[in-house]
């Protein structure tokens, strides 16, 4: 029998605990011990989940900060309630399928046309950059008219009535965001969504390209010298992971009956970013761990729920200072490997940077 | 005459950007990192000037000034103790780390302000707003005293720091860490304190900037700092982030863009326009207009 490597079972360790807390979770809906704030909160858990795989992705392996990933999100969201919407003679999982495959695929494109030229920049530039994108795709949102009826799709840039439907539906009524949505998504359909984009990620990790990603971001010059094609390989990581967002932002949109375009500003950016950033950059598990965890949060935190972003702030900032800060990192460390040696393990530094690191 | 005035508003909105700017370059040109705070100094300034305005009944002119005054003060010392306890052990961080932490700043801000002052928007009457403005060509061209304000603020705020920094000891030493802080240090030159120096002046200028903001355009809520903050950011890269008469000439241009956009194209794509253009400047020129080109050392 072949030896299963590290990577492999730390994998496997992923995929079986998304498998698992959605077994647990469906026991205890069966068997009516979740209540309705829980349940409601299932499907952007798994939309927040995959929205800080896919950006930890351009964070962590890329190491190329976004600020404008709910750009992406937003791109696949109303492109996949178009497609949902204008779609209704389909069954309702197919149409599910397909506004998900139109989201991913739109936000695809857009993630082309903002990285071809915008990988060329560096650091924080290109950080500044995607945070004008971001921007900008939130603006042309809130003047973007689209109705459906019996001719077809309508568009306009002024306003509803401009559209000139004879009969059919306003979908998507500028500042007033997607309205009429038929609510689509579901537990499961956010699971296997969570499921493909941790097997696209953790393959692209471990293939050839995905050490070449790595590469680019540990020393790009050093990269550059020996071949790799740097932008080339940017771009595939870049648009990789909009792809992925736009696949979120589409299970998000059909879990609700509205969506205002005001919802993907640099907010919900910077709160995928925290979860990426908490959950350790690099490390595919830590980030569904943080998204699940900082996603219930609020809900467990009712009662000081005025208190609750000020925390969330205090937390960010100590997380950083802990584990960036050279004395407070070696105290932190010591701790750790206390509590290693007290749990019979070896040293928790040696597995450090979890599994993409091989 | 309508393009004039127009230019004239630019210029005006351009001058809050381009002091809001500065604070933003001169700590990347001295730290390396991007404040991301900022905007929520200047929130937190006009608030400050808000409160002493509606608390302290002083009469007229008198309240303002010492609402300045005290915002000013509040501000230096809140940019001091940030840098303190959250940028400085961070020094050698990766940039990410600081930037994040930069964001958490931002969020404890806003949030702190939150619990404070209470989400719903306060109006802020300002002494200026009640001036009469200037008519000129027989008042075919009216500019409100807030506009001209708002300029002549940044024309001295602009003096006063071109002198500080090119006559004055401290301001060399903070040009002296801005471009190479080992070297600056082997000159006897103490860098935290000049660190925390740029830091005090940038928030001082912030707390201004919020005071003029708010003159101008006179809601204040706990979120007022952040869009200003991430324009004038954006102002401060245009010009090429790091270079002083960068922040100016990116806050002005940003400004009369703005400006414009709103008056000859639309009102609802004007955000998405100025981006547009910062992309744009980006793309042809990386380091921004007035920015330095630095070359990689293998």
């Amino acid at each position: 029998m072949k030896k299963i490597s590290k990577t492999t079972r730390s994998n496997i360790v992923t995929y079986a605990m998304v498998i698992l807390a959605f077994v647990i979770m469906q026991s205890l809906i069966a068997g009516g011990q979740v209540s309705s704030a829980l349940k409601g909160q299932l499907v952007p858990i798994c939309v927040y989940i995959c929205m800080a795989i896919s950006l930890n992705l351009t964070v962590g392996i890329l190491g190329e900060l976004s600020l404008g990933h709910a750009g992406f999100m937003s791109v696949g969201a109303f492109t996949g309630v178009i497609a949902a919407m204008s779609l209704q003679t389909l069954p309702a999982p197919a149409r599910l399928l397909l506004a998900i495959v139109i989201g991913g695929i739109m936000a695809a494109v857009a993630g082309v046309i903002v990285g071809v030229p915008v990988l060329r920049l560096q650091g924080d530039y290109l950080a500044i950059v995607t945070l004008a994108f971001g921007e900008i795709i939130k603006n042309l949102l809130n003047n973007i008219y689209v109705g459906v009826d019996g001719h077809g799709l309508h568009f306009s840039v002024t306003d509803s009535a401009s559209l000139g439907l004879e009969g059919g539906i306003v979908l998507i009524n500028g500042p007033m965001g997607a309205v009429g949505i038929e609510k689509l998504s579901t537990f499961l359909a956010g699971v296997l969504l969570i499921l493909f984009v941790l097997t696209v990620t953790l393959n692209l990790i471990r293939s050839r390209s995905g050490r070449a990603i790595m590469a680019v971001r540990d020393n790009r010059i050093a990269a550059e010298s020996v071949g790799i094609n740097v932008t080339k390989y940017k771009l595939m990581a870049f648009v990789t992971s909009a792809a992925m967002a736009g696949m979120a932002g589409a299970l998000y949109a059909l879990n609700y009956s509205s969506v205002l375009p005001k919802k993907f500003d640099f907010n919900t950016s910077i709160l995928v970013l925290v979860f990426v950033v908490l959950g350790g950059m690099g490390n595919i598990r830590g980030s569904i761990i943080a998204a699940t965890v900082l996603t219930i949060l609020p809900e467990a935190l009712r009662a000081v729920n005025d208190y609750r972003m000020l925390l969330y702030a205090i937390v960010l900032i100590l997380v950083m200072l802990v584990t960036n800060n050279p004395t407070l990192k070696n105290g932190w460390n010591v701790v750790k490997e206390k509590l290693a040696f007290w749990r019979k393990k070896t040293p928790v530094t040696a597995e450090k940077g979890g599994g993409a690191d091989e | 005459m309508n393009l004039l005035l127009n230019l004239i508003n630019g210029i005006g909105l351009g001058s809050i950007y381009a002091i809001i700017a500065l604070g933003y370059t001169m700590v990347y040109g001295i730290a390396k990192m991007l404040n991301f705070a900022h905007g929520d100094v200047i929130m937190v300034g006009a608030y400050i000037c808000f409160c002493t305005m509606s608390y302290l009944p002083l009469p007229g002119a008198a309240g303002t000034i010492l609402g300045i005054i005290l915002a000013m003060i509040v501000c230096t010392v809140l940019g001091i103790v940030i840098e303190r306890l959250a940028y400085k052990p961070l020094r050698s961080a990766p940039s990410l780390a600081v930037l994040i932490t930069a964001i958490g700043v931002s969020y404890f801000l806003q949030n702190s302000a939150l619990l404070i002052w209470k989400s719903d928007p306060r109006v802020f009457t300002s002494v200026v707003a009640g001036w009469p403005g200037l008519e000129l060509f027989g008042g075919q061209l009216r500019i409100s005293a807030v506009t001209i304000v708002t300029i002549l603020t940044n024309i001295v705020v602009m003096v006063g720091l071109t002198l500080f920094t090119g006559k004055t000891q401290k301001g060399k030493a903070m040009r002296a860490v801005s471009e190479d802080k080992g070297a600056a240090q082997l000159m006897g030159i103490n860098v935290n304190s000049t660190i925390s120096l740029t830091f005090a002046i940038g928030s001082g200028l912030a707390a201004v900037a919020g005071v003029l903001l708010c003159s101008a355009y006179p809601t204040l809520m706990p979120t007022t700092g952040s869009m200003p903050g991430i324009k004038a950011f954006t102002a401060a890269v245009l010009g090429g982030i790091g270079s002083i008469p960068g922040a100016m000439l990116g806050g002005i241009l940003l400004g009369i863009i703005e400006i414009f956009a709103k008056a000859y194209i639309s009102t609802q794509l004007s955000d998405a326009i100025v981006f547009a253009v910062l992309i744009v400047v980006l793309l042809i020129k990386p380091t921004g207009l007035l920015g330095k080109k630095i070359n990689e050392k293998v």
